[in-house]
Formats: C-alpha cells, sequence, structure tokens
C-alpha cells in the first residue's frame, strides 16, 4: 500500500457501498419516476416504457394522493408543535435546580425513544381501545363519554399523534437539556440584578440563547415527522375512511402492495420536495427572526 | 426540609411526565403475565391476579418467536459489527489522512444527508433482487455496510487525534494499517462505542425495510413478525403484550447499560446541522 493512496484505501469500501446502495438508487428512483415500470416491466423489462411527467400529473390529479398529503401535513402540523414543546417543558423542568432525581427523570422520560415503533404501537393500540382501554376510563373519571379512537376518522390522527408525541418528545428533550446547560450563568445573574422575573428571564435570555438550537430541532423533528409509516400500518391500517394514509404509506402500498414502481418514485421524490421546500422556508424563517434578536 | 411551592410545583410536573412515559410500558409488562382475556375486563386491570409465564410459552411453542428473536439478533449484530469496521475507517481518512478530493467529497456527503432514504427505496429493491438478495439476510446487512451519519460521526472525533502521534509512529516505520489498529482504534474507543449502540438500536428497531425485504416467514425479524402476529391475533391483548415484551425490552436493556454513550452521540449528531 502506497502511503500518499492510504486515505484512499480507508475510505474506499465505504464509498463503495454509498454510491451503489444510496447514491445510485437515488438517482435511479428519478429516473423511473419517469417510467410506467410496473408488475409487468418487473417480469420482463421490454414492458417497459418512459412517460416522462405523466406518473406526476396522474398523482396529482388522485384524490387519495391529496388526502395522505393532507393526512400527514395534519401529523407534521399539529404533532411537530406539541412534540416540541413537551420536550422543551420537559428540558426545562430537568434543568431547574429544583428538580430532584434528575438522571432517574431523564432516562425515564427518554425510555420512550428507545422502543421499537411496531411493538409500542401494539400496547397503544390497547390503551386507546373504546370499551375497556386505559384512556376512556381516565376520561371517564372526567365525565366525558368514551371515544372510539382508532375507529372514529375524527379521532384517528390525533391517537396517532398523541401516540408519535409520547414516543419521539424525549430525543430533542435531551438535546435541548445539553443546550440549555450550555447557557453560560452569567446571563441569568445578570438578569436578575436588572429585576427581571423569571418569565422574562426565559423570554430574552433562555429562548435567544437556545434559538439556533431549537432551529435545528425543528427542522430535523418536521423531516422526520412528514416519514409517518409505522405508526398508521400497525396502528389503524391507513384507516377508517383512509384517514390516517399517510404520503409514505401511500408510496408503501403503490409500490411493494400493488407494484405500480415508477409511481411510487414518483411519490417518494414529491415527498422529497416537499420536505426540502419546508427546510427552506423554516432556515429562511429562522435567518429572518435572528435578524430581529 | 420544608419544600418550597416552586419546587412541590416542578417535581410535580416531572413525576407527571414520567408516568405519561413509562405507564405504557409498565402495563405491557404487568398484562403480559395475565391469563388470555384478563386484561380486558373493565376497569382494566392494572396487576395480573394470578400472574403466568403461559403468553410467553406459547410465543415460544406456538408462533415460533424464538426464530424471529433469532433473526433481529443476528441481523443487529452483523450490521453493527461490519458498519463499524468500515465507518470507522472512512471516518478516520476523512479526518486525518489527505486524499485527492477529500474536501469535495465530504461537502457532498454532508449535502445528501438532507435526502431521505425512502427515495431510493424502489430502485434499492430492484438492486437487490437483481443480485439475489431480497429475502436473504444479506438484503438487510449489505446496504448497511455504510452510513454518512456513521463516517461523519466517526470524522468529527478523529479530528481531535494530535497529527504528531501519527507522524511519529510514521516515523518509526509502523505501516498505515499497524497505526490505524494500534493507535487509532483504541483513541477512537468512545465514539466506537457510541456508533455501535446507535446502529445496534437502529437496526434492531427498523421496521420498513425488512418488511420490504424479507417476506419469506423464517428470515423475519421481530418488529416486522410482531407486526403480522398483531393483525392476526387482534383479540389475544396478553399475548401480544409478552410479544411487545420480547421486542422492547433487549433494546431497553442496551440502552440502560450504555446510556451515557448512546446520549453523548445523540448529542454529537445534533450538531451536524
Amino acid at each position: 500500500m502506497k502511503r500518499r493512496n492510504a486515505g484512499w484505501w480507508f475510505a474506499a469500501p465505504a464509498l463503495a457501498v454509498i454510491v451503489v446502495f444510496f447514491v445510485a438508487p437515488v438517482l435511479a428512483g428519478f429516473a423511473m419516476s419517469l417510467t410506467d415500470f410496473d408488475i409487468y416491466a418487473l417480469a420482463d423489462l421490454s414492458n417497459l416504457r418512459v412517460v416522462y411527467l405523466r406518473n406526476y400529473v396522474e398523482l396529482l390529479q388522485r384524490p387519495l394522493f391529496w388526502k395522505a398529503l393532507a393526512n400527514t401535513l395534519y401529523f407534521v402540523g399539529v404533532g411537530v408543535p406539541l412534540s416540541l414543546a413537551l420536550s422543551l417543558g420537559a428540558a426545562l423542568l430537568l434543568h431547574s435546580p429544583l428538580a430532584r432525581f434528575q438522571p432517574f427523570f431523564r432516562t425515564a422520560l427518554f425510555a420512550p425513544v428507545v422502543t421499537t415503533v411496531v411493538a409500542v404501537a401494539v400496547i397503544w393500540r390497547y390503551l386507546f381501545a373504546t370499551r375497556n382501554g386505559f384512556l376512556n376510563y381516565a376520561l371517564g373519571a372526567f365525565g366525558i363519554p368514551p371515544i372510539d379512537w382508532l375507529g372514529d376518522p375524527h379521532f384517528a390522527m390525533p391517537a396517532i399523534i398523541v401516540f408519535a408525541v409520547w414516543k419521539n418528545f424525549g430525543y430533542n428533550m435531551i438535546i435541548l437539556l445539553a443546550g440549555l446547560q450550555n447557557i453560560p450563568r452569567d446571563l441569568y445573574e445578570s438578569a436578575r440584578i436588572d429585576g427581571a422575573s423569571a418569565f422574562d428571564r426565559f423570554r430574552y435570555v433562555t429562548l435567544p440563547m437556545l434559538s439556533p438550537l431549537l432551529t435545528i430541532v425543528a427542522i430535523l423533528t418536521v423531516a422526520g415527522y412528514f416519514q409517518l409509516f409505522a405508526e398508521p400500518y400497525v396502528m389503524t391500517q391507513g384507516g377508517p375512511l383512509q384517514s390516517t394514509v399517510s404520503v409514505l404509506y401511500f408510496m408503501y402500498e403503490e409500490g411493494f402492495k400493488w407494484w405500480n414502481l415508477g409511481n411510487a418514485s414518483a411519490v417518494a421524490f414529491l415527498l422529497f420536495l416537499l420536505i426540502f421546500a419546508v427546510t427552506l422556508v423554516q432556515m429562511r424563517q429562522a435567518r429572518r427572526a435572528g435578524a430581529m434578536w | 426540609m420544608i419544600a418550597r411551592p416552586a419546587q412541590l410545583v416542578v417535581n410535580a410536573l416531572l413525576v407527571v411526565m414520567a408516568a405519561f412515559a413509562l405507564f405504557p410500558l409498565l402495563w405491557m409488562l404487568a398484562a403480559s403475565f395475565m391469563t388470555p382475556g384478563e386484561s380486558a375486563a373493565y376497569p382494566p386491570p392494572l396487576l395480573p391476579g394470578d400472574p403466568t409465564l403461559a403468553n410467553y410459552r406459547e410465543l415460544f411453542a406456538r408462533a415460533g418467536i424464538g426464530r424471529y428473536l433469532a433473526n433481529s439478533v443476528l441481523l443487529a449484530v452483523s450490521v453493527t459489527v461490519c458498519s463499524l469496521v468500515m465507518n470507522v475507517m472512512a471516518g478516520y481518512a476523512f479526518a486525518k489522512l489527505r486524499f485527492a478530493g477529500r474536501e469535495r467529497l465530504f461537502r457532498l456527503m454532508l449535502g445528501a444527508l438532507v435526502i431521505p432514504g425512502q427515495v431510493a427505496l424502489v430502485p434499492l429493491f430492484l438492486l437487490l433482487k437483481h443480485l439475489g438478495l431480497v429475502n436473504t439476510y444479506g438484503g438487510i446487512v449489505v446496504p448497511a455496510l455504510a452510513s454518512i451519519f456513521g463516517i461523519f460521526l466517526v470524522r468529527q472525533y478523529a479530528l481531535s487525534i494530535p497529527d504528531d502521534l501519527l507522524e511519529a509512529a510514521r516515523m518509526d516505520g509502523a505501516s498505515e494499517w499497524r497505526i490505524f489498529g494500534s493507535i487509532v482504534v483504541p483513541l477512537l474507543r468512545p465514539i466506537i462505542v457510541t456508533l455501535a449502540v446507535f446502529t445496534l438500536l437502529g437496526t434492531w428497531n427498523d421496521f420498513m425495510w425488512p418488511l420490504i425485504v424479507l417476506t419469506d416467514r423464517d428470515l423475519q425479524t421481530l418488529p416486522v413478525a410482531l407486526a403480522s402476529l398483531a393483525r392476526e391475533h387482534v383479540q389475544d391483548n396478553e399475548l401480544m403484550m409478552a410479544g411487545s415484551v420480547l421486542t422492547i425490552a433487549p433494546a431497553l436493556i442496551v440502552f440502560l447499560v450504555l446510556q451515557r454513550h448512546y446520549i453523548q452521540g445523540l448529542m454529537l449528531g445534533s450538531v451536524k446541522g
């Protein structure tokens, strides 16, 4: 092995894997989204035809695609703020000098993050049961009549949001907790000397100091929540009345149930474009807000 | 000591949140020891009246869960071991070895981090089908052999290795492999453990890819098998809870034992933006 080429030899195996099993498929995915790749083409490639943007045009005319998009936006729009609020609240509580047993609480609140989505979705399905689930039992104590959480199109998505927030809030909590611990103590001291109340200190010291990290966390969480799949797959199978079909669930059925692989690739690319666009908007807003502070 | 009201509020809120986080997991554990049908009573029981291992016995004897457990362990361990070797080598190269195009390649890889894996899903499936890897363990292991995130994590940590140390070893006539094996790897130990825990838990919990690639029942992993069991045994609440315990417990135990490393990695990863 030549000394000056050593770097290449060390990096080459990993790079080869990434090129063959990630970069090439991403490019091929775009090419496939321009074809009518289906079960016939899967059997014999000579059945494959280039259809240019027809998959995209047809997708945009399908009610189920729009439904899946609306459901996903609902999940992201409600789930991400809720999830972030809970993460920030938990991080602030853990960071408080008044909190006892911090290591225990930190581990307990983080535990749902390392669980398997499928397994905990199975548990939550029973907690959400209409007749004998714990949730309705608890709500009954407040005089609220039983709700058919997973069987009523109005409640299925809220139920999935509650589940996803429970599963995920610990992740951002840990990151925000690290951010809180990095804020210099003397900033709080001087605010206190200036007579700032606890709320003022949060508003004018904590939030601005934490905002770069909050932006990153928000961007990553939005991108993650757009990829909703396992939760509806296990809990509702997209139902009732397709109220929990997400874009990715739609792609899975299109591709691996009906084998319309060209269509599925187009769905994947539209999802990618959407995530990318939302990320850009978030970054621009963060930059503008940064100028205000 | 008399608690101040503020202290009481903070700790009470923490208790409420911890209860919210842990209740589903504790109830799963309790229900897994209940007799069939017991958990369907109203009001829902918190603890088994007559604890039994029957659900676990049934899972192993009739549902063949031992096989899925073995598949999951085998896949998680092989993906972790193999990908560690490649990612650590590449991460070290990107941090400490000079080669043509290194900086440009690294920037490209960072950019590629924004592409969600789902975009590659369909062609990747066709590629593996072409290679004869669909419905084999290789279908899971081979595409996971290297990851951009893993390389990035190792590189960030490896930047702190002093160049003098490597130069001194080269002066002494050590080969690059020797330097890697006896100097670099020991220094990278903390990040290697972090990445190992990350990969292990990620592979163990993964659902969509094994669902697509492993359709043969004998090859399925625990989460995929559990999802199909859940569709068949909607009424067998206690049985499903036992299955969930078997799926969650190994990951949770690994996390509890190696908690410090896992959380360290999470914080390193979060500053990648």
